[in-house]
């Protein structure tokens, strides 16, 4: 339901993406891992066209989008399908937590204002934030904003979340609350597609786990699979260096 | 050393504050036609419109490069011999025009400084979940741009005030003019400037209150 074929990314000479095919399933959740620079951020924004790939073909649901033709109304549809959770939340900082997810439906949906508040309350609810509906993203912890930013995603609809190092901008006294909601997510069958330095989240959640160097896929399989007995030796030497306690 | 004419003085007042309401006027005439050509020049320069952006560019430089004064001349007296169908362009008319254009060049560089500083992971966001470009500038940029802005556009507003005083240059009796004619009947010019310089504070002493109070209201709005 999500398919990339040949999807490449260049800057000027530099070449970032360099033909990535990946299929998703509805429901799968797809970690990525893999060194600083090699693209994985770049992955995920051409996704959503965030920015625009070189070269390649996109499928989300029933919508294919060709990198090379383009149109303004396919890219909108694109980013309709999809939705993005970013490293530094990205909270729009002139609406409440409240209104920041019920933008989208507001916005975008055309929704009575009043429905979709009513949907954003049942979205805080689920993010255990009820009682911060009210609070601008300045009040609330990283952690909360976080999960704001997470609910917002949720709003969406979208057919898959893309989330890039949701954890890392945090305190690691709030790291803990942001996997619990991705967990809960996954447990609802939300299709995600994962960036994460959290080798835990990958090896408890992912239904599969890609380790990506020089913008191509290397290797992937499923985490028990990956982690314990890893075939490529970028994979090994990569993964020696993030489970110093695994040494494979 | 004389004595100042403490009556005169007095008697002054009531005077020239008839003629205050056609500076506020065209002051507020000029802020409003100002901020909407300053929005529409930032947003061409911050969104790089092919042509229109250069176009923007030679605009600002033009009317942030030369004087005032010499722009309001221009107006004045250049157009209308390049123009006959403006014979006689009114000097009313030409003050708003030049003050329109010269603080609005001003503006849209400080409206671009703000809109370049709402925070670009927003746009970012906004785009993300399928807004247009339209949308987001209306719903996210705008609103967070004004908050930054409005302490800089506001003190425009007050260096507009002010300048309308050259108005009296190209024939309008406003406040200064009209200080101008009494002063020249009386001979009582410190008498009459003073009190044109008292009335300008006044007027800028009440609009920084309505200045301080708007930032107190913008500043609230997002700390909760
Ligand atoms: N706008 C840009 N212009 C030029 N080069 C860019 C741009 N954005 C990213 N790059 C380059 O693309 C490469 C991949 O960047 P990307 O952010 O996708 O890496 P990443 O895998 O997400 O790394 P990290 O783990 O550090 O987040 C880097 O070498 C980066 O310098
Ligand atoms: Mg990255």
């Amino acid at each position: 339901m999500i398919q990339l074929k040949g999807l490449r990314k260049e800057y000027g000479k530099q070449t970032v993406l360099d033909g990535i095919d990946l299929d998703i399933a509805k429901g799968e959740i797809v970690v990525v891992i893999g060194p600083s620079g090699t693209g994985k951020s770049t992955l995920l924004r051409c996704i959503n066209f965030l920015e625009t790939p070189t070269a390649g073909e996109i499928t989300v649901g029933d919508l294919t989008v060709d990198a090379c033709s383009t149109s303004r109304k396919d890219i909108l549809a694109l980013r309709r399908r999809t939705a993005f959770v970013f490293q530094n939340y990205a909270l729009f900082a002139n609406k409440n937590a409240l209104d920041n997810i019920a933008e989208r439906l507001i916005v975008v949906d055309r929704w009575p204002k009043e429905k979709a508040r009513q949907k954003a309350r049942e979205i805080l609810q689920r993010i255990g934030l009820a009682d911060k509906a009210e609070a601008y993203p300045a009040s609330l912890s990283g952690g909360q904003q976080q999960r704001v930013g997470i609910g917002r995603a949720m709003a969406t609809g979208a057919e898959v979340i893309l989330f890039d190092e949701p954890t890392s901008s945090l305190d690691p006294e709030w790291v803990e609350e942001v996997p619990g909601l991705m967990k809960q997510l996954a447990r609802e069958h939300q299709t995600m597609l994962v960036v994460t330095h959290e080798m835990s989240f990958a090896r408890d959640v992912a239904d599969r786990v890609i380790f990506v160097d020089g913008g191509r896929i290397v290797e992937q399989g499923p985490p028990s699979e990956l982690f314990s007995n890893p075939r490529d030796p970028r994979t090994r030497d990569f993964l020696r260096k993030v489970l110093p306690d695994q040494t494979a | 050393m004389n004595v100042l004419d403490l009556d005169y003085m007095l008697g002054l007042i009531p005077v020239l504050l008839k003629y205050l309401p056609l500076t506020l006027e065209m002051a507020a005439a000029g802020m409003v036609l100002a901020l909407v050509l300053a929005c529409l020049l930032a947003v061409i320069r911050v969104l790089k419109v092919p042509v229109l952006d250069r176009f923007a560019m030679l605009f600002i430089s033009f009317f942030r490069g030369t004087p005032l004064l010499v722009q309001l001349f221009l107006f004045y007296y250049g157009l209308p011999q390049l123009m006959s169908s403006l014979t006689a362009i009114n000097g009313i008319t030409a003050t708003i025009m030049g003050l329109t254009m010269h603080f609005s060049a001003y503006m849209a560089e400080s409206i671009r400084a703000a809109i370049v500083g709402v925070d670009r992971s927003q746009t970012e966001a906004a785009l993300s979940i399928g807004m247009t470009n339209a949308q987001l500038m209306r719903r996210i940029v705008l609103p967070q741009a004004t908050r930054i802005a409005v302490p800089t556009l506001m003190n425009y507003f007050l260096d507009m005030i002010k300048a309308t005083s050259l108005a009296f240059t190209l024939g309008v009796t406003e406040l200064m003019g009209s200080a101008q004619k009494e002063a020249a009947g009386s001979f009582l010019y410190f008498e009459a400037f003073i009190i044109v310089a008292i009335i300008y504070r006044g007027i800028v002493e009440l609009l920084s209150w309505l200045q301080r109070y708007l930032e107190h209201r913008l500043n609230r709005a997002y700390s909760r």
